[in-house]
């Protein structure tokens, strides 16, 4: 794609940089909000969802017939309803959705009903009997990928994968360029060490939840809590064989996604149950439900190896990745493969990635979705090589920095970046240089995020009285409405509060791809800067119109139609109120529009410092004082940068110190709720402190870059060096739990722990 | 299921002694509420007894205080004379969940729910605290010790619930103090934990202890050993050494989501020698 003449470096932003209110924010700490829950139908039905206790039965029968005769009883589903789609992505979902032959992991959904209260649908799940032939099953992803695991579907391995693995492995792929054996040599020392992460979940506080109609002509509407309102009609009227225009899908507002709500979990449920009770149906998942049957991210196992000079240089680096995804294929271990070693400028570099399938719940992206277990890897054998070779791990990440036309280990070659520019700023600060007490420890490591653009439609309208109606396709998770709007108000020259963004159903717009890949501000921001120009273009024209000029001699400037010099005519500037206000004279309404399958999101890379203390008696983790440095190319609202910076460290403080999916021997989740799955609280953190570098995106016209993402990258790695530092013990294996930080200790020190 | 209101201790009794089904007893509430939404008991008969005369209620009594079954954690953490004789029940009953959850949550019904991690009770038992049970037969006083029978049950008869919990007395120059291990730093459940109350003689000798260890055993452990080790001592290095080592030795955990029998049994100690180092400091004024 062309890209835009660069301007950004010299131009007077008058809102874009500015902190205006969010537009949101009193209808949501007022409770006025409508998330997916809130909204009611008159006869409304409440649909509950049976889940299997097994991690791996075959289901030889469902007997319904008590469920369906019990009072108050609307609709029972299984299976059966339901016809499995061509299409094999869509295929997955569905059985996803709903056990077809075995259920493949606890809390698999295997039946469905609708009744008129709370009570009577859970009375009627009780009277569902399911016959069940428990199989072995297998959870974890070095297990799973042994050639004699139980197989959780068979038929799905690509033929990539080669020898010596069970059938779960679907899939392989493999990155790099130059000769690592040679590059090996020639290092001073090399580092191989074997790490292992858990899976965690987004912890989206608001739970999946919609409200399905449908109506006796097979026309239907549902409203739900998702990232993408087209992607859930896609998939939906896919899965219930109608067309797409026959579903409207309206987004709620969203109570957190991280990712997690780019997919469907009990939509085409509450649909089949709308079809066949012939009333609106709600389903609201609880908190064990989300734990146990919406997405997590992979949990992985890696092998790192890696290379370096006495003075600090990477002579070659190497990764083995093998990520499980739950019961299904999936591709995440390849953006994990890319992202590995993105960081740095080097001459040899390979990396490989497996996927195996387990006895877990399909995963969904969460944040970033790859990269933070294989970066924390290679991140964190970059740190034991400082260690050993005793060179500052800034400096040496410095001096390997991939910058502007560096072949990265994926493919591509890099345009401008802000890897370099945050080192620097890392090293500057004063974070740096603070003293450091006993038990405490300094942890670095850079992050790296691709960023997407894609498919994107946006509608402004200029109203007439003089305010703007933009209208977009996504859902706003990380405070698009305000980003958007002031985009608009940038390009149009008027004040931010003219100027509302709605984002709207699926029969207002045309398709925009999910909310992911920390695409919006980019994309949807390029079509509504565009959209913004097109009807200056159109106001311009209605001015000459007016002043009986030709349209080429009329600008835009400051807000206002003026002619574009004195040969022009002499004519007061009209603003965009005065046009509007007449535009019913001069030819009616007023809107531009624009559609794009946007390219040139560039890629961000952010650092982050953060010191922590280890208990020695307990292995209990404190996190002190923790910054971040990241690249946001031109932050539009800096308090929501911020606090996608700020975000993304607290998500990943969880998931490198106390988050994980916990599995018994019987293959049931143990910790399907908020009390054991731990996120970090308040009183857990310290400020989050952020540093927004500004290194202009060529791909944006205001040089925008995705920032929701990869800020989640670096935690994992920063904290564990940070806490190998404190604790003077390397750990390699993720949550870094005290009970696992205690006993690294004690093997660390074989006296004390005899005592 | 049914929900009822008592007036009177003795139409509670008779309430829940009536019943034939599933009964449970409502104070705060903050556990049975927790059970009836999770659809962990579907009781026949929920007795809210908290309207009851003298429930809320905090009196002086024989040096002591008698602590109404339904006197949240809040009104606990406020009773300047209860705080100041016996910092280590507060201490532990304050920890418990949230700013909300405090002021509903009542000592008799962490103690009731019977988790061998709740809060509260292992600074009772180190208190030797006294319950007193209401039920069908009267009014008997239960050593508070007594009242958990295993994770979830308790040794109370059918018709029976605490009507108040007693702290008593104590000599001067004595304090105690609770300690828990949570990976968090809040709104969380305790891994190990470690209730101490001693007292300090003029010359400071320790001259009388009790250290209770909770999630390290079915039910919250007293450890004689432990105070064994303290009786006597000044409170010394080797003195808590040997304090740590026989809480360790003593403790009987299990391998669970939450912790591992070596981190419980090595933490456990950790944690009793820190709460004897902030009792003594306590009681020593």
């Amino acid at each position: 794609m062309a890209l835009d003449k660069q301007t950004t470096a010299k131009r007077e932003f008058k809102v874009v940089g500015t902190r205006p209110l969010r537009p949101d924010g009193v209808d949501k700490v007022t409770g006025k909000a409508l998330y997916g829950a809130d909204l009611t139908a008159p006869g409304m039905l409440v649909g509950k969802i049976l889940r299997s206790p097994h991690p791996h039965a075959r289901i030889r029968s469902i007997d319904t017939s008590a469920a369906e005769a019990a009072p108050g009883v609307k609709a029972v589903i299984t299976h059966a309803d339901f016809t499995l789609p061509d299409d094999e992505d869509m295929r997955d979902i569905l059985v996803n959705c709903m056990a077809f032959n075995k259920a493949l992991y606890d809390g698999h959904a295997v039946a469905a009903v609708a009744a008129i209260s709370e009570a009577a649908a859970k009375a009627a799940l009780k009277l569902i009997k399911v016959d069940y032939e428990v199989l072995p099953h297998v959870t974890d992803v070095d297990e799973a990928m042994k050639p004699d695991a139980p197989v959780i579907e068979r038929g799905r391995q690509a033929e990539t994968v080669g020898e010596g693995f069970s059938e779960n492995v679907t899939s392989y792929c493999e990155f790099g360029h130059g000769d690592i054996e040679a590059g090996f040599t020639r290092a001073d020392h090399v580092i191989e060490r074997s790490f292992k992460t858990e899976a965690t979940h987004q912890g989206y506080i608001e739970p999946h939840a919609c409200l399905a109609t449908f109506t006796t002509d097979g026309k239907a509407d549902l409203w739900c809590c998702t990232q993408g309102q087209y992607m859930v009609r896609r998939v939906c009227s896919a899965i219930m064989d109608m067309e797409a225009s026959q579903l409207r899908v309206t987004p709620s507002e969203i109570g957190g996604g991280f990712g997690g709500k780019t997919t469907v979990f009990i939509e085409p449920v509450a649909l089949m149950l709308a079809k066949k009770s012939g009333r609106p149906v709600k389903i609201v998942m609880s908190r064990s439900d989300v734990l146990r049957a919406s997405g997590p991210t992979c949990s992985s196992s890696m092998d790192v190896r890696i290379g370096m000079t006495k003075d600090g240089r990477i002579t070659a680096g190497h990764a083995k990745l093998r990520y499980q995804g739950g019961a299904f294929p999936c591709g995440t271990v390849e953006m994990g493969a890319m992202a590995a070693f993105a960081a740095y400028d080097l001459e040899a570099v390979r990396t490989q990635g497996w996927n195996a399938m387990t006895n877990r719940p399909k995963q969904a992206a969460y944040r970033a979705p790859g990269a933070p277990m294989a970066i924390y890897a290679v991140e964190s054998v970059v740190d034991e090589l400082c260690q050993h070779l005793g060179l500052d791990p800034l400096d040496v990440r410095l001096k390997n920095a991939a910058k502007a036309g560096t072949k990265a280990s994926y493919g591509v070659t890099f345009t401008d970046i802000g890897l370099s520019a945050c080192l620097a700023a890392a090293k500057a600060h004063p974070h740096y240089a603070a003293p450091l007490g006993p038990g405490q420890g300094r942890g670095v490591s850079c992050g790296f995020w691709f960023n997407f653009g894609g498919d994107t439609c946006v509608t402004l309208n200029v109203n007439m009285d003089g305010t703007v109606s933009v209208t977009e396709g996504n859902p706003d998770i990380g405070g698009s409405r305000a980003s958007i709007g002031m985009m608009a108000a940038e390009e149009l020259g008027v004040p931010f509060d003219k100027v509302r963004t709605q984002v709207v159903d699926t029969a207002s717009l045309g398709y925009n791809e999910v909310t992911d890949g920390s695409r919006v501000t980019f994309a949807v921001g390029l079509a509504t800067i565009k959209a913004a120009q097109a009807a200056k273009a159109e106001m311009c024209r209605r001015a000459a119109m007016i002043w009986g000029i030709d349209a080429e001699a009329v600008t835009w400037e400051d807000g206002c139609a003026k002619p574009s010099g004195p040969n022009a005519g002499d004519f007061p500037p009209m603003t965009l109120a005065e046009i509007a206000a007449v535009s019913s004279q001069t030819g009616g309404p007023i809107a531009g529009h624009h559609e794009v399958n946007a390219d040139g999101a560039g890629v961000s890379f952010g650092v982050h410092l953060v010191d922590v203390e280890v208990d020695p008696e307990t292995g209990a983790t404190k996190v002190l004082r923790y910054t971040v440095f990241q690249d946001a190319g031109k932050a539009v609202h800096p308090d929501y940068v911020e606090g996608q910076m700020q975000g993304g460290a607290v998500q990943g403080i969880g998931w490198a110190l106390n988050e994980e999916y916990i599995y018994g021997e019987d293959g049931r989740l143990q910790n399907a709720g908020f009390l054991d799955y731990r996120v970090p609280v308040a009183s857990d953190l310290p400020m989050i402190d952020t540093v927004i570098l500004e290194i202009p995106n060529p791909g944006h016209p205001y040089g925008v870059r995705g920032v929701g993402e990869t800020s989640i990258v670096p935690p994992l790695a920063a904290i564990a060096n940070a806490v190998s530092r404190a604790a003077g013990v390397r750990l390699t294996e993720l949550p870094m739990s005290p009970p696992r930080i205690l006993a690294a200790l004690d093997a660390a020190r074989p006296k004390a722990a005899a005592e | 299921m049914r929900f009822e209101v008592a007036a009177s201790v003795a139409e509670a009794v008779r309430m829940l002694a009536a019943e034939p089904g599933t009964t449970r007893v409502l104070a705060g509430g903050t556990d049975v509420l927790v059970q009836l939404r999770s659809g962990l008991v579907e009781p026949d008969l929920v007795v809210d007894i908290k309207r009851i005369d003298g429930m809320r209620e905090i009196r002086a009594e024989d040096g002591g205080f008698r602590i109404g079954a339904a006197v949240s954690g809040a009104e606990l953490g406020e009773d300047a004379g209860v705080r100041a004789l016996w910092p280590g029940v507060v201490e532990g009953m304050e920890l418990i969940g949230s700013t909300q959850v405090q002021g509903r949550a009542t000592l008799a019904g962490n103690l009731c729910n019977a988790s061998p991690a709740a809060d509260s009770v292992p600074a009772m038992v180190a208190a030797d605290a006294v319950a007193r049970v209401a039920g069908p037969a009267g009014e008997r006083d239960v050593p508070v010790a007594q009242i958990p029978a295993g994770p979830g049950k308790t040794t109370l008869a059918k018709g029976e619930f605490i009507v108040s919990i007693f702290l008593p007395a104590r000599p001067a120059g004595s304090a105690d103090a609770y300690l828990r291990f949570i990976p968090r730093t809040e709104m969380d459940i305790a891994v190990c934990s470690a209730g101490v109350s001693l007292t300090i003689g003029g010359d400071g000798t320790c001259t009388a202890a009790r250290v209770a260890l909770g999630a390290v055993a079915p039910t919250v452990l007293l450890v004689p050993d432990a105070a064994a080790a303290l009786i006597g001592s000044k409170l010394d290095d080797a003195a808590l050494d040997a304090l740590a080592a026989a809480c360790s030795a003593a403790a009987k955990p299990i391998d669970d989501k939450r912790g591992t029998v070596a981190f419980r049994k090595k933490v456990a100690g950790v944690l009793a020698r820190r709460a004897a180092v902030i009792a003594a400091e306590r009681a020593r004024g």
